[in-house]
C-alpha cells in the first residue's frame, strides 16, 4: 500500500475535515442539555437577571449535582415555572427560596444554612485542618527531641575529621 | 503504644465513616414537612371529574397519602404491597395521581387493581409540589389531626410495609 504525497495530503485533509465535522455534531448535540425553556417575558425590569441567578443558585432535587438552570427533569421545569410565576406576582428572592425551601428542605441550597445541624458541614474542615495541624506539630517536636546528639568523644573525632579535610585541599 | 493505636483509631473512624456512607442513599432528602400540617389541596377525583376531593376530606382520621402515576415504573414495584395494604382493617388509602393523564390512569388501575379509596387527580402537580414530591412513587402518613408523621420516598417493599409502615399506624390509630 503506497500512497502518493498528493493522496496522502488529500487524506489528511478529508480526516480533518471528518474530524471538525464531528466536533461540530458533539456541540450541537449538547446543547439541548442546556435545559432551558422557551423565552420568559418578565414585565419588570431586572427580573430577567434576577431569574437567572436564582436559578443558578438553586439545586435540582431529582438531579443532584445539577441546578434547576441545567436539569432537564420535569420537576426541575416545574420548579423554574413556579419560580417565573412567583417573580410576575412580585414576591422576591427571600420569598421564592422559603417556598422551595419549606417544600424540599435545604438540600435545594447550594450554600446551606449555618444552623446546628449544619455546623460539622460548616466548620468540619477546619476542625480536621487545626487536627492535621496538631498531629504534625507533634511529630515534628518528637523528632527534633530524638535527634542524635554527639558524646565529647564523638565531637572530638568529628573535629580531627574535618581538620584533616582542611590541610589536604 | 500510642504509635501503633493512634493510626488504628483513625483507620477504624474512616472505615465507619465510609460504612455509613456507603449505606446512606444520596437520592433520598429528608422531608422538612415531617411533624407539619399537611399542606391542602383540593382536586378534582380521577374517577368523577365533577367530585373534589381535599384535605379536610382526611380530617378525623388516618391516612395514608400515596403518590403514584401511570408512568411510573417504580410505582409498579409497589403495587403489590398496597393492595395488601388496602386489606388492613380501617385503612384510608387516598391516591395521589401525579401528573397524569385521566384515561391512561384509570386504565392502569383496572388493569393492575386499585388500593385506594379515591385518588386525587393532580394533572399539573402543583399539590405534589406543595407536598415536595420529586420522584414518584412517594408516601405519606397523615395522622387524624392533619400532620404528616412519616414520608416514604420511592417504591415501598414488604419489609418498609411491615416494619414501619403497619407499625406507625397502628401506633397513630391507637394513640
Amino acid at each position: 500500500m503506497q500512497a502518493s504525497p498528493g493522496g496522502r495530503g488529500l487524506h489528511t485533509h478529508t480526516f480533518f475535515r471528518i474530524v471538525s465535522q464531528a466536533i461540530l455534531l458533539l456541540c450541537l448535540h449538547s446543547m439541548p442539555a442546556l435545559a432551558d425553556d422557551a423565552p420568559r417575558e418578565f414585565s419588570r425590569a431586572g427580573d430577567e437577571a434576577r431569574y437567572l441567578a436564582l436559578i443558578e443558585e438553586l439545586r435540582c432535587v431529582k438531579c443532584q449535582n445539577q441546578n434547576l438552570k441545567d436539569s432537564t427533569a420535569g420537576i426541575a421545569a416545574d420548579l423554574r415555572d413556579e419560580i417565573y410565576r412567583m417573580m410576575e406576582e412580585g414576591m422576591d428572592d427571600a420569598a421564592i427560596v422559603r417556598f422551595l425551601v419549606d417544600r424540599y428542605g435545604d438540600f435545594v441550597l447550594y450554600r446551606p444554612p449555618l444552623k446546628s445541624s449544619t455546623w460539622l458541614l460548616w466548620f468540619g474542615p477546619f476542625v480536621l485542618f487545626a487536627g492535621a495541624v496538631i498531629i504534625v506539630g507533634y511529630i515534628a517536636r518528637r523528632r527534633r527531641a530524638s535527634a542524635p546528639v554527639l558524646t565529647e568523644a564523638e565531637q572530638g573525632k568529628l573535629r580531627e575529621l574535618l581538620n584533616r579535610r582542611d590541610g589536604e585541599s | 503504644m500510642i504509635r501503633y493505636l493512634l493510626p488504628l483509631a483513625i483507620f477504624l473512624g474512616l472505615v465507619v465513616l465510609l460504612v455509613v456512607g456507603l449505606r446512606h442513599d444520596p437520592s433520598v432528602i429528608p422531608s422538612p414537612l415531617i411533624d407539619k400540617p399537611a399542606p391542602a389541596f383540593t382536586l378534582p377525583t380521577l374517577h368523577a371529574p365533577d367530585k373534589t376531593i381535599g384535605l379536610q376530606d382526611l380530617r378525623g382520621g388516618v391516612s395514608v397519602l400515596n403518590v403514584w402515576a401511570s408512568w411510573c415504573v417504580e410505582c409498579r414495584h409497589e403495587h403489590p404491597q398496597l393492595l395488601e395494604l388496602a386489606k388492613d382493617q380501617g385503612i384510608r388509602l387516598i391516591g395521589l395521581n401525579y401528573k397524569d393523564d385521566r384515561a391512561e390512569a384509570l386504565a392502569w388501575l383496572k388493569s393492575n387493581g386499585d388500593p385506594y379509596s379515591t385518588s386525587a387527580f393532580d394533572e399539573a402537580g402543583r399539590a405534589g409540589m406543595d407536598y415536595g414530591v420529586y420522584g414518584v412513587p412517594e408516601t405519606f402518613i397523615i395522622d387524624r389531626d392533619g400532620v404528616i408523621r412519616y414520608k416514604h420516598i420511592g417504591p415501598i417493599d414488604a419489609t418498609t410495609l411491615t416494619e414501619e409502615i403497619r407499625p406507625l399506624l397502628e401506633r397513630l390509630r391507637g394513640s
